[in-house]
């Protein structure tokens, strides 16, 4: 962290923030919007929270139904704890806290209390990778990696307002242990609602092209798909493949598109190990597949503190570093 | 090793008092550059840190790493704001520097870590910070130092599960040398404590883990001179300090406000904070 008496003009924002550089369109709390209708639909659905109904939107479910809500403390182990007693009781819990505590502190209640027995606990995790410039503390940029190696988790990252809101619906139906990132606030709105389709375990390809394939998940896809138009205006046609689903991964998409677009570039918000970029590595080496592939993501260290637009320029997440990678990796063919 | 005690005992309470408006009025300087923040927290702990860095701890501004320093423990890393008003007037961080508070690339982060001068750890994700001074009462004890460590917690802490885990075992290897000031501001993130869960009786609590308890305005400087002063004579066990505060303290403003985690001030209303700051 440099020594600066200057102050630059970009200030840390607030743990309420989402990233909405950029979006034409928003939605107010699609998560917790999304859940009051689960829950009109399935009386079985109960939430919870550690201290952060508030910056999770679940405070909307809360006051909706606030018999069946638990306001459990700044307690994450107990949060997971208590929502795997519930499960067993055959409730069908949302736990919410920021991806760092849920992972970083209660990993073991999960993996104990939620993943081993296949409990139908849902962990809703906020504050993904860098939508905060809070620093280390805060950020959850290795909670993706953490939650692949756990067996018998379903590990999600949606992109945008839209997908938050069917994701929502599929896994309340999902029996099983779900780990999903959520945005929260004023979320961008990226997918058409009317055209979109979330399915648990699919990815999409949102755009087709011949020269690299832009695989992205969580929020990157809305930079990859600015990527593609960019690259799109120099000539280079660029599919995007959404894999929102991390876990189980959809192999069969990945391996269709990288069997006939061998240059492929990952955007994932997290670290560029143990992530989307590793899933896509390891299937392709499965498969026999060789594939020329470059990472955009954070690379391995912690990040600084800032405001948020500093920290995507500053770690290189943007449109246009997922663009120069495409150029980089499709000009060396 | 030489001793170096860079502040006498012998402040005055009124030269106290002087010490805390003062960490107040850099608190809103650092705020007002960003226009919102823990402000609620900084001016809520100004007076113990007011009395701990200009009264009770032993440490060099010129040199932070002597060893036999007291060790100042953050756990809660949004108080930094409050920390960074502290190190500022010991001369421990230029003043100027406080106008980057919260800034791109400032070292003044929001939630304050170890990479800062003058912190002892990296606090912020909360409840970490008693195992942490556990561990280094045990070391300085080790170390044959008679070096103390006060951990500032707050209530919304009490709620982990490590603290307790922290506390059970402060009071098993009787750390006299150990000291938890407990700020019982009555606030959280989702709300006060007793609408979203239940911390009181505090002070019963870390009686009953063993722990030499008081309970005391902290918002009162000689309260909390007395009481550090009546703590230092009890031995083998370590010493609670509860203290109740006020959120915004010396600020009528955000006294009387709506209580928030993470308040919100207008353009307009940093002037009339400093009036009822400088008048109260
Ligand atoms: C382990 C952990 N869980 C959750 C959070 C998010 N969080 C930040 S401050 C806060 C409230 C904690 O209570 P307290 O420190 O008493 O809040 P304050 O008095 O400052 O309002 C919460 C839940 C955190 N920082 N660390
Ligand atoms: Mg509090």
């Amino acid at each position: 962290m440099a020594t600066t008496t200057n102050p630059s003009p970009g200030v840390t924002g607030t743990l309420l923030s989402s990233d909405t550089a950029g979006a034409t369109a928003t939605a107010a709390a699609p998560f917790g919007h999304a859940l009051v209708r689960a829950g009109e639909r399935n009386t079985r659905i109960v939430g919870l929270t550690a201290d952060l109904g508030k910056y999770t939107d679940i405070h909307v479910f809360a006051e909706r139904f606030p018999e069946r809500f638990f306001q459990i403390g700044m307690a994450e182990q107990n949060l997971i704890g208590v929502a795997a007693g519930l499960a067993r009781t055959g409730f069908i819990p949302f736990a919410t806290t920021y991806c760092v505590f849920a992972t970083r502190r209660a990993y073991d209640f999960i993996a104990i209390g939620a993943a081993l027995g296949k409990t139908n606990v849902k962990i809703i995790a906020g504050l993904p990778g860098l939508t905060t410039g809070y620093g280390g503390t805060h950020q959850g940029i290795e909670d993706l990696a953490l939650m692949r190696a756990m067996p018998n988790v379903v590990v999600i990252d949606p992109c945008d307002a839209t997908e938050i809101a069917q994701a929502v619906e599929a896994i309340a139906d999902y029996d099983g242990p779900v780990y999903m990132r959520v945005l929260r606030g004023q979320v961008p709105i990226v997918l058409d609602p009317t055209a979109y389709r979330f399915d648990l375990g699919k990815a999409k390809l949102l755009r087709d092209g011949r020269d690299v394939a832009l695989i992205s998940t969580g929020l990157m896809t809305g930079r990859a798909l600015e990527a593609a138009a960019q690259l799109a205006d120099g000539g280079i046609q660029a599919a995007v493949l959404h894999v929102s689903t991390l876990k189980p991964f959809d192999r069969d998409a990945v391996l269709s598109l990288v069997g006939r677009v061998n240059t492929v570039v990952t955007a994932e918000n997290h670290v560029i190990t143990g992530g989307l970029a590793s899933a896509v590595a390891d299937a392709a080496i499965d498969a026999g597949l060789s594939v020329r592939l470059k990472r955009v993501g954070i690379p391995d260290c912690f990040c600084e503190s800032g405001s948020i637009p500093y920290l995507v320029k500053r770690y290189r997440m943007d449109a246009e570093s997922i663009a120069e990678a495409a150029r980089a990796v499709a000009g060396g063919r | 090793m030489q001793k170096v005690e860079s502040h006498s005992r012998a402040s005055t309470i009124s030269e106290l008092q002087v010490r805390a408006r003062r960490l107040r009025l850099h608190v809103l300087r650092m705020a007002e550059r960003v226009g919102q923040g823990y402000v609620g927290q900084g001016l809520d702990i100004a007076d113990l840190l007011a009395v701990l860095y200009f009264h009770e701890i032993r440490y060099d501004p010129h040199r932070l790493d002597w060893p036999d320093r007291d060790r100042f423990v953050l756990s809660t890393g949004h108080y930094s704001i409050g920390l960074y008003a502290a190190l500022a007037e010991a001369g421990v961080i230029p003043l100027d520097e406080l106008d980057t508070y919260g800034a791109d690339g400032s070292r003044l982060e929001m939630s304050g870590s170890e990479f800062t001068p003058g912190f002892e750890m990296t606090g912020g994700s909360l409840g970490q910070g008693l195992s942490q001074a556990v561990g280094m009462a045990l070391g300085l004890h080790l170390d044959g130092r008679d070096a103390r460590v006060f951990n500032l917690l707050s209530d919304g802490e009490l709620q982990e599960g490590a603290t307790w885990e922290a506390a059970m075992a402060g009071a098993y290897y009787r750390l006299d040398s150990l000291f938890a000031f407990i700020d019982c501001n009555n606030q959280q993130a989702d709300g006060p404590p007793r609408q979203v869960m239940a911390v009181e009786p505090v002070d019963e609590k870390w009686a009953a883990f063993g722990w030499d308890t008081q309970r005391i305005n902290g918002n009162d400087i000689e309260a909390i001179v007395t009481a550090i002063d009546a703590a230092k004579t009890v031995n083998g066990r370590p010493h609670a300090i509860v203290m109740d505060t006020l959120m915004g303290k010396g600020v009528r403003l955000f006294e009387q406000r709506e209580k928030a985690h993470f308040i919100r001030v207008g353009p307009d209303e940093w002037d009339l904070a400093r009036q009822q700051l400088e008048a109260s």
